[in-house]
């Protein structure tokens, strides 16, 4: 495919770090490029970069701005923002569209409702569906992974039905058990450690997410296609005992 | 074994300057919640200003020397003490065998750091010893230290050797420290200097003016991971969701109960919150010193500015590296 203008919206984070915004919304297009432009840098990496981090539309650049301002031969631009914003303008210029990478299908096991979902019954009703419904639609998709982030190995997925699509809650909790199935708007995810947060929790997975003792140290990884397979108790306990 | 943990006070801890590179895996980058007090106490030994060292919070520690060590003490004033005497800060101190360090409360300031010449012999873990409790990695056994626990530290350099030599010679001449006030302030209300984050212009207009107006209180729900306030809940124009993105240490999150969180060091490496601000990088080191149940005043400041005093800190901070090597070899 020939050379293709990206058009990209940059905005800082900060004095330290900014944001590549590549599109709006949850789409299999925006997430290549995001993917096409951290490859990019990773190979081209500039003076002072110190890591980039994808999301579902955007890539965050986090860098030293002392060391950028020191890398800086132009004075009149002593802005490490707008150094560092005019290199990653000239890297989307040579940025080449490619194709789809492969991707692995994983299935999930999760027990819905109950203790493991205390907020499944809250999104049935926010929807007026049954508690039925909502398992059957949220195990029936298939997820892409756009990105791991929020914790070690949580993963976030796009795909999810609009149906059961809901907000986070107010305010967030202060511990989720690791495991933890949720829903923020139109994203499914699983909460890899115990940490506070605001998604509505479904269900629980008895698979461990974060192994800090491999390399890379998740489960799944940005690109992965995910299924849900709803499971008993009972069955949530065989896989935990099979663990030991 | 040359360090013994005696008592390992509220929550002690190993921290570097963080855990940077696998935030794409969602780990965090942990790191001295203070900055600028750990580089700096590393610059007094002779260390690599980035190595590990303890970050004492709050209350107490006691620890015992079993070898003799050069430390430096610096960061929030928790009262040191060596045998029961008055520890001095901001200066490299020599500590000797069979001698106790021990801790009190915090007269001002949150956390202390110490660092010991050689740094602590802990392994790396993702390329940092910082210690991230959620996750059990980093630090010693991925913990805070405990009682009985042994600390070592690693080889000293020349730099060090030099201090050591001045300090069992001349004690009575060794009367500098650090003037600290040229980084960090411990004052008990701080004026916090942020930018617009990127969701400011969708609060309302009175949230607008109240975030810079009014005052907000640190609460008791203050961690290494996120400083919630209290204050006037700020709303915003209209509802929305956004997806979650990169967010860094000093981003203000606000969720829809309309009471910020200040991110912190141990904060998730995405949010999905309205970003209403983002503290500048040289006031990091004042916020990460405060007591629960203190004031911040929000302050609008510049990008352009922000990164001029940062560039600003940073060549003083350079000036002061070169003021310790000289103290060293200046006999």
């Amino acid at each position: 495919m020939a050379y293709q203008k990206i058009n990209a919206h940059i905005r800082p984070l900060g004095d330290s770090a900014l944001v590549i915004q590549l599109g709006d919304g949850i789409s299999l297009a925006i997430h290549e490029k995001v993917k096409n432009i951290s490859n990019l840098l990773e190979k081209e990496p500039f003076t002072g970069l110190i890591e980039s981090v994808p999301s579902y539309n955007s890539l965050t650049i986090y860098y030293n701005p002392v060391a950028v301002f020191l890398s800086n031969t132009d004075k009149a631009s002593a802005s490490p923002y707008k150094k560092v914003s005019a290199i990653i303008l000239s890297l989307l210029d040579q940025l080449e569209t490619s194709e789809t990478s492969e991707q692995r299908l994983i299935t999930l096991p999760v027990v819905y409702g109950g203790e493991f979902g205390p907020d499944l019954e809250y999104v049935a009703s926010y929807h007026g569906l049954s508690v039925e419904d909502v398992i059957e639609i949220h195990s029936s998709n298939e997820y892409l992974v756009y990105m791991i982030g929020f914790a070690p190995g949580f993963p976030f997925m796009g795909g999810m039905d609009e149906r059961i699509a809901t907000p986070r809650k107010d305010s967030p909790r202060l511990a989720i058990t690791p495991g933890s199935v949720g829903i923020a708007g139109k994203q499914t995810g699983i909460y890899p450690l115990e940490t506070p947060g605001g998604w509505q929790i479904i269900g629980r997975t008895p698979l461990d997410l974060f192994l800090p003792e491999l390399s890379p140290p998740t489960l799944l990884q940005a690109g992965d296609r995910i299924r849900y397979v709803p499971i008993t108790l009972e069955e949530y306990a065989v896989y935990k005992e099979m663990k030991q | 074994m040359s360090i013994k943990v005696i008592h390992p006070g509220l929550l002690t801890t190993i921290q570097d300057l963080g855990r940077f590179g696998s935030q794409k895996f969602g780990v965090i980058v942990s790191g001295a919640m203070d900055p600028i007090s750990l580089r700096i106490a590393n610059l007094l030994v002779g260390n690599n200003e980035g190595e590990g060292a303890l970050e004492i919070t709050l209350l107490g520690t006691t620890l015992q020397f079993d070898t003799d060590e050069l430390v430096a003490i610096t960061g929030g004033d928790l009262q040191p003490t060596i045998d029961g005497e008055k520890a001095p800060m901001w200066r490299p101190v020599l500590i000797r065998k069979g001698s106790v360090l021990q801790f009190k409360s915090a007269i001002n300031g949150c956390r202390a750091y110490v660092a010991f010449a050689g740094g602590i012999v802990v392994p790396e873990v993702m390329g940092s010893k910082s210690t991230y409790l959620r996750a059990a990695i980093g630090g010693l056994q991925g913990r805070a230290l405990q009682k009985g626990d042994e600390l070592d530290s690693g080889d000293s350099n020349p730099l060090s050797q030099a201090f050591v030599q001045q300090l069992e010679k001349m004690t009575a001449h060794f009367n500098w420290s650090v003037d600290y006030t040229e980084f960090i302030s411990f004052d008990k209300t701080q004026t916090i200097r942020v930018l617009h984050g990127a969701e400011f212009e969708r609060f309302d207009i009175e949230s607008q003016q109240a975030f810079y107006s009014k005052p907000y209180k640190l609460t008791t729900q203050a961690d290494r991971m996120g400083y919630r306030l209290d204050g006037e809940p700020l709303s915003l124009s209209e509802k929305f969701e956004l997806l979650s993105e990169g967010v860094t240490y000093g981003t203000i999150q606000v969720p829809s109960n309309g009471q910020p969180i200040i991110l912190m060091v141990d904060r998730q490496t995405t949010g999905g919150y309205p970003k209403i601000g983002q503290v500048i990088s040289v006031d990091l080191p004042c916020l990460a010193q405060m007591q629960p149940n203190t004031n911040i005043q929000f302050k609008k400041f510049s990008l352009e500015q922000a990164e001029v005093e940062l560039i600003k800190q940073e060549q003083l901070l350079r000036k002061l590296a070169m003021g310790i090597h000289f103290k060293a070899l200046h006999k």
